[in-house]
């Protein structure tokens, strides 16, 4: 369960979130959406730990624990996993070898017992073979010279190796075309459970229509001004974000 | 605090305690009185009982070492070097004869354990009594191994497997002895007595250091190295190597040198010439990891090294590849002189500079032959305060026809307070020759860090994942244990705090 109260931050002093309440259930998937400089990204990074934004008010628990208290690093070993709306080229560095690393640093940090290069392999096979992407992947440096599309199924490969219990997606179907948004919402969809929630921030609809959120949100001037069920997205769509200003 | 700042901070906490290799051996030692005069020189040549054209050798070197200025030209600064102050020879007590590895003193055996340098045969070929200590000994592969303690070699390992393909592998003071016809034609023959100052410092007082020798032919079975180990106080270390290889013959040689923590300077003023035949290959690496200094720029080793190799040879090739993170001051230009039509250069390099560190380093790659091919590819990492200049002349000669060159150039640099400097010279004289030159400088951003820290990587890790990315076509080039090895060691002179 995530829980958010009153959350205000600000970015080089200059106030973006002014007071977020939001309950994410374990099990559910919430949508947030909301205009261009609603918040939305700046959510995200507040709540993976980023640095450059100062936490102003309020507070964040995620099963229980003091989220904004703890490392980027200790957020993504206790289960939260951020897919980057402009994932990061590392150049020279290896994609499997990036992953390992990662899911070893976090199995260090639970005190769970590390895969071994073999058994790593085996694995990111058998996520690649779901996710319907080739083995080639594993072989090129993460995301040097990868495609916009390319870049976000490798999110979503991280995502499925990692395992979290809570993914935020920022923006992830922004610069996809059709049948990289199937495969990007299909690795999702195949993480829900109940032991799995998703907090999906997006701009527009169409991804909504591939992952069915539980609830949506409406994010504009750094305050959730409208909740509702899926039918909220669709009203959205018609009407605009206007009428929720109102 | 950004992310950078902090990778700053954990950079500048460095400690000389990161520096793991800093322990001082405590054996009986004989000296040579201090300073620098022709007995002095006479003092080495006898002591190693060596033959007369030897000693006039140095003599002529001392000469004109006494004429030459030191140079200033690099972009380095330290305090003036005294050289009446040093110890030009010290070596220890026990050494004494014919070096079968039973009379080496257990002492210098267990440093040269705690350093992780196998000095027992057996323990290596079986891969397993004896080599729980050290992360090298894996076992996989013998590596014959020359351990230079301060001024003398006092152990080579495998020679007797190496003779049987005609290999020659031992200290050059022993050379001079039992291969004097060999020592004689090609000491000097690429870096003559009065190249520069320091090598001809080096060709007057020179103490020891590695000589082999490949035949025709013959591929080494098996990786050589040379340990240099400083130990002694106030003492300059002088080695010298000679690799000769012969007409098709291969050899891939490695060299590792740490020296304990002093706060201190102490000088390290080598000589190294390879010369390649017809269709030979040589193949040099080295991981140096002298003594930095500590966090604030106090103690280390000054390393300024003459390295060159000359392909002579047609088809023939000399490969450097060089990981640089010790020293506090560093001045090396491995070079390769490409005499023989087709042969080929190269020069691979990574060097960090921490804290206080400075280092000023390239190569020189001379086209004379036709078709002669070189490639450089230099990676300068700076931290803390390091300065880092890469430096590098490429020279084609006007009947060098169809020679090329690539160079590319990255430096990274972690926090503002570091600087990285790039001089590349070109000369061409010949009109059919390419010569292409590539340079980036670049931060570790900090979305890349954010990056790393949101899939789990500490800070450490996450700079140590960069630095390795930014490293890697250089440490693809080193001897498979070898670039572990140097991996580790990347991410222990950034950190300190890893180690």
């Amino acid at each position: 369960m995530l829980r958010i109260e009153g959350l205000t931050a600000e970015v080089e002093g200059k106030q973006i979130l002014r007071g977020i309440d939001l309950e994410l259930p374990q099990g559910e998937v919430h949508a947030i959406m909301g205009p261009n400089g609603s918040g939305k990204s700046t959510l995200s990074y507040v709540l993976s730990g980023r640095e450059g934004y100062e936490i102003t008010g309020g507070s964040v628990t995620f099963n229980g624990q003091d989220l904004l208290a703890m490392e980027p690093e200790e957020r993504a070993a206790s289960g939260v996993f951020l897919a980057f709306q402009y994932p990061v080229e590392l150049p020279g560095v290896g994609n499997a070898n990036f992953l390992r690393t990662a899911l070893n640093a976090q199995k260090r940090a639970r005190g769970e017992k590390e895969v071994d290069a073999m058994a790593f392999l085996k694995l990111a096979r058998e996520k690649l073979k779901a996710l319907q992407m080739s083995d080639e992947m594993l072989k090129r440096n993460v995301n040097v010279g990868f495609s916009g599309g390319e870049k976000k199924r490798n999110e979503v490969l991280q995502m499925a190796l990692l395992n979290p219990s809570l993914a935020i997606l920022d923006e992830t179907d922004s610069g996809l075309d059709i049948d990289a948004l199937r495969i990007v919402s299909d690795g999702v969809n195949a993480l829900r459970g109940p032991d799995f929630s998703a907090l999906v921030i997006t701009h527009y609809q169409r991804l909504l229509t591939y992952i069915v959120p539980d609830r949506v949100h409406v994010l504009m001037g750094g305050r959730i001004v409208r909740s509702g069920g899926k039918e909220l997205a669709l009203e959205l769509e018609a009407q605009g974000y206007g009428a929720s200003a109102a | 605090m950004p992310a950078v700042a902090e990778t700053i901070e954990t950079v500048q906490a460095a400690q000389e305690g990161g520096y793991k290799w800093g322990f001082e051996t405590d054996i009986e030692m004989e000296f040579a009185p201090k300073g620098l005069n022709e007995d002095i020189v006479r003092f080495i040549s006898a002591k190693k009982g060596e033959p007369q054209w030897l000693l006039d050798w140095r003599l002529k070197a001392f000469a004109m070492w006494k004429k030459m200025e030191e140079p200033d030209w690099a972009a380095v600064n330290y305090p003036r070097i005294d050289y009446q102050d040093l110890y030009y020879y010290a070596a220890p007590v026990k050494k004494v004869g014919p070096k079968s590895l039973d009379e080496v003193d257990p002492e210098l055996l267990r440093t040269y354990a705690k350093l992780g340098i196998p000095l027992k045969e057996q323990a290596i070929l079986a891969g397993v009594e004896g080599a729980g200590d050290s992360p090298s000994d894996s076992g996989r592969m013998p590596v014959a191994v020359d351990a230079v303690f301060d001024s003398v070699s006092v152990a080579t390992t495998f020679r007797g497997e190496l003779a049987k393909k005609g290999i020659i592998f031992c200290s050059i003071s022993e050379a001079v002895h039992d291969h004097p016809e060999l020592v004689r034609q090609y000491l000097g023959s690429v870096v003559p007595q009065g190249d520069n100052f320091f090598a001809c410092l080096n060709s007057a007082v020179f103490t020891d250091g590695s000589f082999v020798y490949i035949p025709k032919g013959v591929r080494c079975p098996m990786e050589l190295s040379t340990y240099f180990r400083i130990n002694a106080k106030s003492t300059g270390q002088f080695e010298r190597t000679l690799i000769i290889a012969d007409e098709g013959s291969h050899v891939s040689y490695l060299e590792g040198c740490t020296a304990p923590q002093r706060d201190e300077n102490q000088l390290h003023a080598a000589v190294v010439e390879l010369v390649a035949m017809d269709d030979a290959t040589i193949k040099y690496s080295t991981v140096q990891n002298w003594y930095p200094g500590d966090a604030e720029g106090k103690g280390g080793i000054f390393n300024f090294v003459t390295k060159r190799g000359a392909c002579r040879g047609a088809r023939s090739k000399i490969s450097w590849t060089q990981v640089e993170t010790g020293s506090a001051v560093t001045w090396k230009y491995p070079s390769c002189i490409l005499q023989g039509d087709d042969s080929v250069g190269e020069f691979y390099s990574v060097a960090i500079t921490n804290n206080f560190q400075q280092a000023d380093t390239g190569t020189k790659m001379f086209h004379i032959g036709r078709n002669t091919k070189s490639t450089i590819v230099s990676k300068g990492i700076s931290a803390g305060r390091g300065q880092n200049t890469y430096r590098g002349l490429v020279k084609i000669g006007a009947k060098a026809h169809g020679a090329r060159n690539f160079t590319q150039c990255d430096s990274l640099l972690i926090g503002d307070q570091c600087g990285a400097h790039t001089v590349p010279y070109i000369e061409n004289r010949c009109a059919t020759a390419k010569v292409e030159h590539e340079a980036t400088t670049s931060r570790i951003a900090e979305d890349q860090l954010f990056y790393c820290r949101a899939r789990g990587l500490n800070e450490e890790e996450a700079v140590g994942l960069i630095v390795n990315g930014f490293c890697r076509e250089v440490l693809k080039e080193l001897p498979m244990e070898f670039a572990v090895e140097a991996q580790k060691l990347l991410a222990i002179s950034l950190e300190g705090s890893v180690g």
